[in-house]
């Protein structure tokens, strides 16, 4: 039988993770203001055009006014707060 | 997910490929019931009615209809996993479960926890004959690494980062080299679906005291250090930062060369101008490394000959206007540059900002240049917003002086250069002597 060698674990410290609650979903989206987040990826602009198109005409009672931060992968508060403050829900897209 | 601590109901949109990502992120993040749609891959490119198709039609992951998704996602009842999330601990054991030789390999191979050559496995001898390479102790916390934005920061210390370079099969000698690369919060591994890698250059005297080598083959598999020291900043990077494994924590679509092992010295003692860290504040006496981020693209090339302007011109053009040009050259090369003028690297430099144009349509047209400078233009920011508004045959600057980088290595068989990717980061070039 081999013999049994002790080795370190080579993975690095991750984070302790603590739970966090989703926000209380609406009851319906109509006559809601639903936020588009445009995250800057190349073409997103357009994707999330179609999807202020699609509820024009499906959900027409629903406002979704495009939005977008100041910057691609950069945390943009100025714009967390806008939708914090004058919106209902968000969608955000399209990308990681 | 901070729109959700802040009570808006939302749901993130993703390509099906992010999938496992996408949920992993979220778990990470304690929200592991994030509500997330997917669409079809790729997004970029596709016209206007393609993604109405995309929204019109089923998402791939959950085989639902995409708006269903999307309209269920913020309307509906909550579960007790949504209301709660998840927290958990994710705290190890420092040495893993003892085994044979031959199944720790295999095991260290299976959680990809190599590059899939092979390793040194860290013993406990090992690992604490790699710390006497350094007066840190094996508890201090050397620093942070994530593969990507928006990931979770893992922490590393003096240990972890000695285990990794033990397995790399460096010398305690190069420890602190490899303690700066850590510590530089640069990783080595992007989970980037660009495939960008790391790439290392080591200035001042511990060049020799470790036995660099900066003459022929520098770049190249020749040297013990120059090797082994690259190859831990990998190991560590992946390892170190939350993995790097392909599908879940990496992302890259072709993979990159460099990514196994790129860090090399500059010849100092060869080239006519200064050394590379000189220009970030260290003196020629201190030892330190610079850290790029890049190597997706390489050209090269031989020179300066006659027409030297003009190959410059047309090859800087081939590079991509958002990520900046490493220069590498061999001392017969910088020394046919000084005879021709430059008799430093910022002169050189300031040729090539000057000289490195694109049509404003092409340079426009890139897709990085469109998700990470167009929304600068948008927001006022110069140089880009005034570029924004220039007529479509107007050349624009590609790159700013800063941004561009020269180093001269090589063993004087050839006048050869090369010009790599390589975007420096602010912390780019990080003290080697803090960390003996």
């Amino acid at each position: 039988m081999a013999e049994k060698i002790k080795v370190h674990d080579p993975r690095g410290y991750p984070p302790k993770v603590t739970g966090k609650r989703l926000a209380p979903r609406l009851e319906t989206l109509e006559g809601k203001n639903v936020f588009l987040v445009d995250c800057l990826f190349d073409n997103s602009e357009v994707f999330m055009n179609e999807l202020r198109d699609w509820f024009g005409k499906h959900f027409p009672t629903v406002k979704t006014p495009i939005i977008k931060p100041r910057q691609s992968w950069v945390d943009d508060p100025e714009m967390r707060a806008r939708v914090a403050a004058d919106g209902d829900a968000a969608i955000l897209g399209v990308g990681l | 997910m901070s729109l959700e601590e802040a009570g808006i109901p939302t749901i993130a949109v993703h390509t099906h490929v992010f999938a496992r990502l996408a949920k992993a992120t979220s778990l990470a993040n304690g929200m592991p019931t994030t509500r997330q749609a997917f669409v079809p891959q790729p997004v970029v490119d596709r016209s206007a009615a393609d993604l109405r198709a995309y929204i019109e039609g089923v998402d791939p992951v959950s085989k639902r209809p995409f708006m269903q998704e999307v309209i269920e996602g913020l309307s509906g009842p909550l579960s007790n996993e949504d209301l709660k999330g998840t927290s958990f601990d994710r705290t190890r054991q420092k040495l893993l479960e003892p085994d044979s030789e031959e199944n720790l390999h295999k095991l260290f191979q299976d959680n990809f926890w190599t590059d899939n050559l092979p390793i040194v496995l860290p013993t406990e001898e090992r690992v604490a004959a790699m710390l006497k390479g350094t007066s840190h102790a094996p508890d201090k916390v050397v620093g942070r690494l994530r593969p990507a934005e928006f990931r979770e920061f893992w922490e590393l210390t003096v240990e972890k980062v000695a285990v990794n370079a033990v397995m790399a099969g460096a010398r305690p000698e190069y420890l602190p080299v490899i303690l700066a690369m850590a510590s530089s919060g640069t990783t080595a591994r992007s989970s980037s679906t660009t495939s960008f890698a790391g790439i290392g250059v080591v200035n001042g005297p511990i060049r020799n005291e470790i036995g660099m080598n900066a003459g022929i083959g520098a770049m190249g598999p020749f040297n013990h250090a120059n090797s082994t020291i690259g190859r831990a900043w990998n190991l560590l990077s992946q390892n170190l930062q939350g993995g790097s494994t392909p599908n879940e924590s990496y992302m890259g679509t072709l993979g990159n060369w460099y990514s196994y092992s790129a860090t090399f010295p500059e010849n100092e003692e060869k080239s006519p101008w200064e050394p590379l860290h000189t220009r970030y504040g260290f003196k020629k006496t201190d030892s330190a490394v610079t850290l790029f981020r890049g190597g997706r693209y390489t050209q090269a090339g031989f020179g300066p000959r006659a027409t030297w302007k003009e190959k410059f011109k047309r090859v800087f053009a081939a590079c991509s206007p958002r990520q900046s040009p490493l220069l590498v050259m061999d001392p017969i090369v910088a020394r046919l540059f000084t005879g021709l003028g430059f008799d430093s690297k910022e002169k050189l430099i300031a040729w090539i900002e000057e000289n490195a144009t694109l049509p404003a349509r092409e340079y426009w047209d890139d897709q990085w240049v469109q998700t990470l400078l167009k929304p600068l233009a948008v927001s006022g920011v110069e140089p880009y917003a005034t570029n924004l508004k220039a007529a479509p045959d107007a050349l624009l600057q590609m790159f700013r002086a800063e941004e561009i980088n020269i180093v001269v290595t090589g063993g004087e068989t050839q006048g050869a250069w090369k010009i790599y990717e390589g975007a420096r980061n602010n912390n780019g070039t990080v003290s080697i002597d803090a960390w003996r």
